[in-house]
Formats: C-alpha cells, structure tokens, sequence
C-alpha cells in the first residue's frame, strides 16, 4: 500500500511496573486502511491502541501519527487526540449531557466552532448511525447498542482522520452488537481509516484489510484475513483461532 | 433509597404484642412520673377526687387515661396513607412542642418589641456572614480537592496540612486565634472579616474531603473520554467531572451548610451582633431571657428548614439524568 502512513509505531516497549505489557511493536497504519486487532485477553491489544491517542504512555520507541511524534509533552498530545476518535468497551457518554450536547460537546469546547454550527454537524452525525430522534434523551434512556453508537457519532464529529474502536462490541447485549458492526461497517465503507480490536470475526472478515494476532505484548502474526483465517502461520494463532471459532 | 420488598407488610403498630407493649410503658412511665399536680389532673378530678391526695389510684387512673390516648393516636394514624402519617405525626410533635414552651409563660408583648431588631440586625448577620463564607469556603474546597488528588508534592502537602489543621481544631478556638493572633502579626482584623475567616478556613478544610470524595467516584471512563476528544484539564473537570461530582457532593455540602449556619453563632464571642449574640443580650437587662433564646431558636429553625428545601430541590433536578 502506497497511501501515507497516519500511524507509525516504532519498537515500541511499554511496562507497567516489572511486567512487559508491549515489546518491540512495529506497525503502520496507512490512511484509508481497516485494521483489525485480535488475541487472548492481556496480550496488550487495548493498551496498543491506547498508545495510539496517548491514554497510555509507552517508555521506549516512536509513535508517530498523523506527522506528531507522540511524547509527554501537551501540545503534541493534544493535536493528536483532536484528531483521533476513540470508542470505548462501556461506551463513556457523559451521562449529565443529553445526546445532541454529548456530540456538540467536542467540536465546541476543542475547535471553538459555534453551537449553531456544531448541531448541524452532531444531528448530521446521529442521522448517519442511524438515531436522530434520540437527540434530546440522556444517554441511560438509550439501549447500550444505541448509546455505542452515539458514541461513535460523538467521535466523528470531531472529524478524526482515523477511528480507533477499543472492544466497541464486548459490553453489548448480542442482539445488539449487529446494529453497532453495521455503523461501523458502513464508516469503513465511507473511507474512514480504522483500527479496531475485536473479537468480532465475522467483522474482521468482511471489512478488515489486515488482522493483527498479538500474544503476551507481541505481534505474533499479519496477514490479509484470507490468510490470517485460512492459513495461519504460527501454532498460537491456530490454536487461538480453534478456540474462538469452535462454537 | 431503602427499596422496600414487594411483600405485604405487616403495620407495626397494628400487631398486638407491639400495642401491649406500647401501652404497658406509657402506663408505667406516667404512672412513676406522678402527674398528681399537672392540669391533665385537674382534667380527671370527676374520676379521682382531689388529684394531690387520690394516691396510688390517682396515679394509675391518670397513666391508663394517657396511655388509652396515646396508643389509641397511634393505632388511628397506622391506618391513614403514609403521606397523611407523616404530616399527622409532624403536627402532634409540633403542638408538644408548642405546649412545652407554654409552660415557660413567655411573654408575646416583649417577642412582639424586640422581633423586628432580632431580625433586621441579628438574621441579617447571620445569613450574611454565613453565605460569605459559604461561597469562600466552596472555592477552597474545589481547590483542596484538586490539590489533594494532583501529583504534586507540594500541593498535596500544603492541601492536607491544611485540612488536617482546620479539622483538628475546634472552631471557637479558631475563631479566637484569628480574631486575636492576627493582631499580633500586625493584621488588625474586625470582628465581621475575622469571623467570615474563621468560618471559610474550617468549613472549607470539611468540605475539602466532601469535594475530593465526589471527584474521586467519578469513573475513570469519563476522565479517559474527555482525553480521547482533547479536553484539557480544566475543561474536563470544570464541564465533564465537576457536574458528575455534584449529586455525591450535595446532600453532604447541605449538611455543612445548615451546620455553619448555626456555627455561626460561635462568632458572637468576638462581638458580631449575629442572631445569638443579640439572642444572648436583648432579654438580659428585663431578665426575659427564654423569650429571646426561643426566638432566636425558632429563627435558626426556619433558616434550616429553607436550607433543607432548597437541598432537596437541587437533589430532584440533578437526579434528571438518572431516570430511566
């Protein structure tokens, strides 16, 4: 892929404490791409992501994104989050607003833009994943599935270049989780560069150009999904693959 | 919320051993208590004769009459809507309460002269100083609590030394050491501003752990969402924690409210002619001094109970965007 790189990890090493969460992670992101991100729980795939926006430090190597070399100090922080959205596992609307000033929120307070200007886009939004007539409820009225997807179109409404979703479909009801794959799906179809971790296979499958297998802070395999589910490298990747797939 | 079960309750005081009970003591507590000499006596003269030497008969007829009264009130009220107990109990209390001030034979001539100076100069002050120091004290007590919370050494020191100063002394001896040992350091302070002070500092030092309790039950999601949208510090808690933190910090800060409203009577000792302290010296010169302190008592009372409403009022609307 010749399109240019948003994301750039560069041996990147986090510990927390004695315990080696990340080690020596090398990966590109490039702009339009769809990665997914899969593996046993503790194998660092959310704080990976996490790396990405700096809700986590990393102690050794280089994350660049979007051209901002990520570091401790603010400014650089702060042009990247501005521009990076994120979707959290148990969603973290902010109850006390409703809906519409969750989505208004954002591009208000961060880019300065005005409140007439910020609801056109947040109901723009909200009519995308598929919810404008929740606008005025306060997020505990909404279903989870429904609450997940405000929650994207609270993060699109910042306009990020790229999308991380951390578990965005683990808390849900599972009767739910398709509504918010579909919402996501359709972003990636949209152009939207994204890099998600899921265990949502299918997902992976239909929309991912690249699965990503970590394992104890490594990644252990990269392939396109065709060979990432057809013909998997490494034993753990089998052996992983054999469990999540059994039933 | 104490959520009740769902299953039929039994009324308490509808169940006979609890209605025995109930009457064997009344019976027995006025039995001891020789009600021979009261006017509910003189009301039981057709029965028992003369009351002062009706005897262990006289005694016996007026505690089974009272508790016939008592318990029978209280079997009545087991029947009616909880709303209308409520209110029930609130007017009987009350009118005991009425009756019990009677028998101090107040004078309503003297209360009628000297209300409208309790109230011009003594509630003034009272609400004056206190919501002063109420507001200084809010602010050190947001700046406490991002204090107590930062990583910073010596924010967190000079917050807790602080709060463990104010909280570990009384507030009359605060309110003394400010008044006269800022003199000392050359500070000459009024009575008003040294009392206002004194209230801030110790208030503010409570408050401070209300206020770091409320931000601290926050969850970190909230912290991580602001971050992830670019939210700095300030903007995540002035619009994102501090509106979360609020119902916690509330029923709490109300407390600490109605409780320095009444604190603020410690600042008559230095002379500020606040409810108590006019309480104190209008009735001295006549003798009258029950007159006043009731006054005076019934004052703060009322304050309280604005205060208690206003509370519960800010509680509903913030409890809006928790309802299902």
């Amino acid at each position: 892929m010749s399109a240019e790189a948003i994301i750039e990890a560069k041996a990147v090493s986090k510990w927390y404490g004695q315990f080696h969460a990340l080690k020596d992670i090398n990966l590109t992101v490039h702009k339009g791409e769809r990665i997914v991100i899969c593996g046993p729980s503790g194998s660092g795939k959310s704080t990976l992501i996490r790396c990405f926006n700096r809700l986590e430090a990393h102690q050794e190597g280089d994350i660049v994104v979007n051209g901002v070399a990520l570091h401790g100090k603010m400014e650089n922080v702060a042009a990247v989050r501005s521009n990076v959205g994120m979707v959290f596992q148990h969603f973290n609307l902010f109850p006390h607003m409703t809906v519409l000033m969750n989505c208004m929120a954002g591009p208000m307070w961060v880019k300065g833009v005005s409140a007439a200007e910020a609801r056109k886009t947040a109901l723009q939004f909200l009519e995308r994943v598929r919810i404008p007539e929740q606008a005025n409820k306060f997020p505990v009225q909404l279903s989870g599935g429904q609450q997940q997807r405000v929650a994207i179109a609270r993060s699109l409404c910042m306009k990020p270049d790229v999308m991380l979703f951390d578990e965005p479909t683990s808390a849900l009801d599972p009767e739910m989780v398709s509504e918010v794959l579909e919402t996501m799906t359709g972003l990636a179809r949209d152009g939207m560069t994204m890099v998600c971790v899921t265990h949502e296979m299918g997902f992976a499958r239909a929309v991912a150009d690249r699965v990503i297998f970590m394992d104890a802070g490594q990644i252990v395999e990269e392939a396109t999904p065709d060979e990432f589910f057809s013909r998997p490298r490494h034993d753990r990747t089998k052996l992983f693959l054999s469990q999540i797939l059994k039933h | 919320m104490l959520y009740p079960d769902t299953v039929e309750a039994e009324i308490l005081v509808h169940k006979p051993w609890f209605v025995a009970t109930m009457f064997a003591i009344v019976l027995l507590i006025f039995m001891a208590l020789n009600m021979s000499g009261t006017s509910f006596a003189e009301l039981m003269r057709p029965v028992i004769g003369e009351p002062s030497t009706s005897g262990l008969y006289g005694r016996f007829a007026i505690g089974f009459a009272i508790a016939v009264i008592f318990t029978l009130n209280v079997v009545l009220i087991g029947f009616a809507p909880l709303r209308l107990q409520i209110g029930i109990v609130w007017l009987e209390l009350l009118l005991l309460f009425i009756a019990f001030f009677e028998t101090f034979h107040l004078s309503l001539p003297f209360i009628r002269e000297k209300l409208p100076f309790l109230i011009s100069q003594g509630v003034v002050t009272t609400l004056y100083v206190s919501a002063i120091s109420i507001v200084i004290a809010s602010v050190i007590a947001v700046a406490g609590a991002v204090a107590k919370l930062s990583s910073n050494g010596f924010a967190y020191a000079i917050a807790s030394f602080y709060t463990s100063f104010f909280r570990g002394l009384p507030l009359l001896m605060q309110v003394y050491l400010i008044y006269l040992g800022l003199p000392q350091l050359g500070f000459v302070i009024n009575a008003v501003p040294a009392g206002i002070l004194a209230l801030s500092l110790c208030y503010g030092a409570y408050m401070t752990e209300i206020f770091r309790s409320g931000i601290q039950s926050i969850d970190r999601g909230q912290w991580e969402a602001s971050r992830s949208m670019g939210f700095g510090f300030a903007l995540t808690m002035r619009r994102i924690i501090l509106p979360q933190a609020l119902p916690v910090i509330i029923p709490p800060t109300g407390n600490q409210f109605i409780s320095m409203l009444k604190d603020s009577s410690l600042v008559s000792v230095i002379g500020v002619w606040e409810l108590m302290f006019l309480a104190r010296t209008l009735g001295q010169k006549t003798f009258q001094h029950m007159e006043m302190l009731i006054s005076a008592a019934m004052i703060y009372w009322m304050l309280s109970i604005c205060l208690e409403l206003i509370q519960s009022r800010i509680e509903r609307h913030y409890a809006r965007s928790k309802v299902r």
